[in-house]
């Protein structure tokens, strides 16, 4: 090789790091600012310009209530959401991957279609069929609508993951003389466990931060995207950066910890597993 | 096969998918204590059969016994059978003695006397020290004896192996063999094996069941099979054979005299025939002769012109070219004192009287068949 031909490897490899610096850093940077600011202590009701550092918001992070109160409704409607989502996902999931059926294929569309259009649409669509159907808005219709597009979420993502899954695991099961049900649950669910958790995570994150289809079926209910929404016209608090950040770190321990026990089961099941 | 029923018992049965036939009829039983092999080219139905015998799969018709009783319609975890799968399906997420006690504990039997069980199917398979071991943390050869323990620690009547050794390579599949046999007679279960390896299937079995196209061509013995194959297909595919194309030119109580298409002239000895071939005159037969039955002289009636010698430790493999053109392959024994003879000679073929074989029909191709002639000169 040439010194010529050395330089010009080395210079793009530079251009290279620094275009991907510079990615990172448009993605990161206004997570930073929160984070950032939430030290902040601002003078009068907009937490915008830096004004020096206090621990004071911290120290009180739930200094205001309709926040907390609207940061503990999103938290109800995302768990609540999350368990009757992944519940029915993961049987799509399994239905799709395991059987043909007829039918399956028209399923597989209906799938993406509430993760492709526009929220806009599904909100407003969704909204007009409670009108119409005389159903009073409230913490029951967000959940249903939160329930829509995480059953797509997690199905579609578990069947990917599960795809390639050795269904002969299940048989050999069977054969040791298992019933369907033992085989089941001794051996392919645990084998998928750790894929359903990664989408029920996933998909409770979806939830948590929704804002166009929740503003159009919530009524009176706030819940922490809409209440940040409609506060940041007259006041935007410090508490919300605090409570943004803990989000944030609460989600961060969560993928982190997901990601630690995926490795190790990996490591152990090295390979003779499906993605799972 | 000893008194009482057969452990299996194959009675006509088909199995059908849409128009796609994959088995046509199978209609045989399998003894206690023996080593059964399903053998034959992929697609011939063999692993479809011993689903069925599983349980995976229902026979379209005919029905399946299992120790006298009637199963065809019992699901698999209610049959006393158990597999070995092709690829183990070994549970990842569980250690070996998980997996092994996995049987006993769906069938609710007792913590104490499943600890006994399995530790002990665990030394016949000499993996006593690896009872905490994950399946990913063994070799090809270690996996595939869980799974053997696993199977074998439910006492089955049958076990049924499908293609065990196909995933390891030569030389362990070739000690596998060995350690199959010996923890066959050390259980005294009965055996079922699927494979598409004659050699394997020669080795190993007490007999065969060779099937071809959905059908079964023969059951017997290796040796029978071997000596005596029943149609066109069994003498192609059990070992190598040269299969020469004829008519019969006339037959009486001492033999069959076959006119072969390059003009030679060969006497079959009464009861040397394929119990289906005609001996009228002029049916269309094919003679078969062993590479090992022939021996190279320089005079005699079949002329070969030598196109190729093939030196095999042991012995010569000759190939030449009869006078219509046709392959065929000798066996040499190599380091004798008659010297093979090399490439480009003409010499002749002869045989023993009792050597000629005959078969009823015209081969596809006529000559010799190329497959592993080392492994069949192990067996016999």
């Amino acid at each position: 090789m040439t010194a010529a031909h050395d330089t010009k490897q080395k210079w793009g490899r530079g251009v290279i790091n620094g275009i991907a610096g510079a990615a990172m850093l448009y993605l990161f940077a206004p997570i930073i600012v929160i984070v950032v600011f939430s030290f902040n202590n601002p003078k009068g009701k907009f937490n915008i310009v830096w004004r020096g550092f206090t621990l004071k918001n911290w120290a009180h992070p739930f200094s205001q209530p309709e926040l907390t109160d609207a940061l503990v409704v999103s938290l109800k409607v995302a768990f609540i959401s999350t368990v009757i989502a992944t519940l029915l996902g993961t049987c799509i999931a399994l239905a799709l991957s395991r059987y043909k059926f007829k039918g399956s294929g028209a399923v597989n569309l209906f799938l993406v279609l509430p993760l492709t259009s526009p929220e806009v649409v599904l909100g407003s669509s969704l909204a007009t069929l409670f009108l119409s159907r005389g159903v009073s808005f409230g913490i029951v219709t967000v959940i249903i609508a939160h329930v829509m597009f995480q059953v797509s979420f997690v199905a579609v993502t578990l069947r990917a993951r599960i795809r390639g899954f050795d269904w002969s695991l299940e048989q050999a099961a069977m054969d040791l003389g298992a019933s369907p049900g033992r085989a089941f649950w001794k051996v392919t669910f645990p084998l998928i466990l750790p894929g359903i958790l990664a989408a029920a995570l996933l998909s409770f994150a979806l939830s948590i931060d929704d804002f166009i289809i929740t503003f159009f079926n919530a009524g009176s209910l706030v819940t922490f995207p809409l209440q940040i929404f409609g506060a940041s016209r007259v006041a935007i608090p410090a508490q919300i950066n605090v409570l943004a950040t803990m989000l944030l770190m609460g989600s961060i321990t969560i993928m982190v910890g997901a990601l630690i026990i995926n490795s190790r089961r990996n490591r152990l099941n090295n390979g003779s597993e499906a993605k799972g | 096969m000893d008194a009482g029923f057969p452990v299996v018992k194959l009675d006509n049965v088909r199995k059908q998918y849409g128009s796609f036939v994959a088995v046509h009829q199978a209609d045989f039983s399998i003894g206690r204590g023996e080593f059964f092999a399903m053998l034959g080219p992929s697609g011939c139905g063999k692993t479809t059969t011993l689903k069925m015998i599983a349980g995976f799969e229902q026979p379209t018709a005919g029905r399946v016994f299992l120790e006298g009783e009637d199963v065809s319609q019992v699901p698999p975890h209610k049959r006393n059978v158990n597999t070995v799968f092709q690829q183990y399906a070994l549970f990842p997420h569980m250690s070996v003695f998980d997996n092994v006690a996995f049987g006993p504990r769906s069938k609710k039997i007792n913590e104490a006397e499943v600890k006994t069980r399995v530790n002990e199917m665990l030394e016949v398979v000499r993996l006593g020290d690896f009872a905490a071991r994950r399946p990913a943390q063994l070799s090809g050869g270690q996996q595939q004896r869980v799974a053997l323990a696993r199977a074998l620690v439910n006492y089955p009547s049958a076990l049924l192996l499908d293609e065990p050794l196909a995933a390891l390579d030569l030389k362990l599949r070739e000690a596998m063999q060995i350690e199959l046999k010996r923890i066959q007679r050390e259980v005294g279960i009965t055996f079922v094996f699927v494979t598409h390896d004659q050699g394997e299937a020669l080795t190993m079995s007490d007999r065969i069941a060779v099937m071809s196209e959905g059908l079964v061509e023969q059951v017997g013995a290796p040796v029978d099979i071997y000596a005596r194959p029943e149609t066109l297909f069994v003498a192609g595919f059990i070992g190598s054979a040269n299969l020469l194309p004829g008519t019969v030119m006339s037959s009486d109580g001492a033999g069959t005299r076959v006119q072969l298409l390059d003009g030679t002239q060969v006497v079959v000895a009464a009861g040397n025939s394929a119990p289906n071939a005609s001996l009228s005159q002029g049916n269309q037969v094919t003679v078969m002769l062993r590479p090992e039955q022939v021996v190279l002289e320089s005079e005699g009636s079949m002329k070969v012109f030598i196109t190729d010698t093939v030196f095999q430790g042991s012995s010569v493999r000759v190939v030449g070219r009869t006078a219509n053109d046709t392959e065929v392959t000798a066996i040499v024994p190599a380091g004798s004192n008659h010297k093979a003879p090399s490439a480009g000679e003409s010499v002749f073929m002869q045989w023993h009287a009792s050597a000629p074989y005959l078969l009823e029909g015209w081969p596809e191709t006529a000559g010799s068949t190329n497959t592993n002639v080392d492994s069949i000169e192990a067996t016999l």
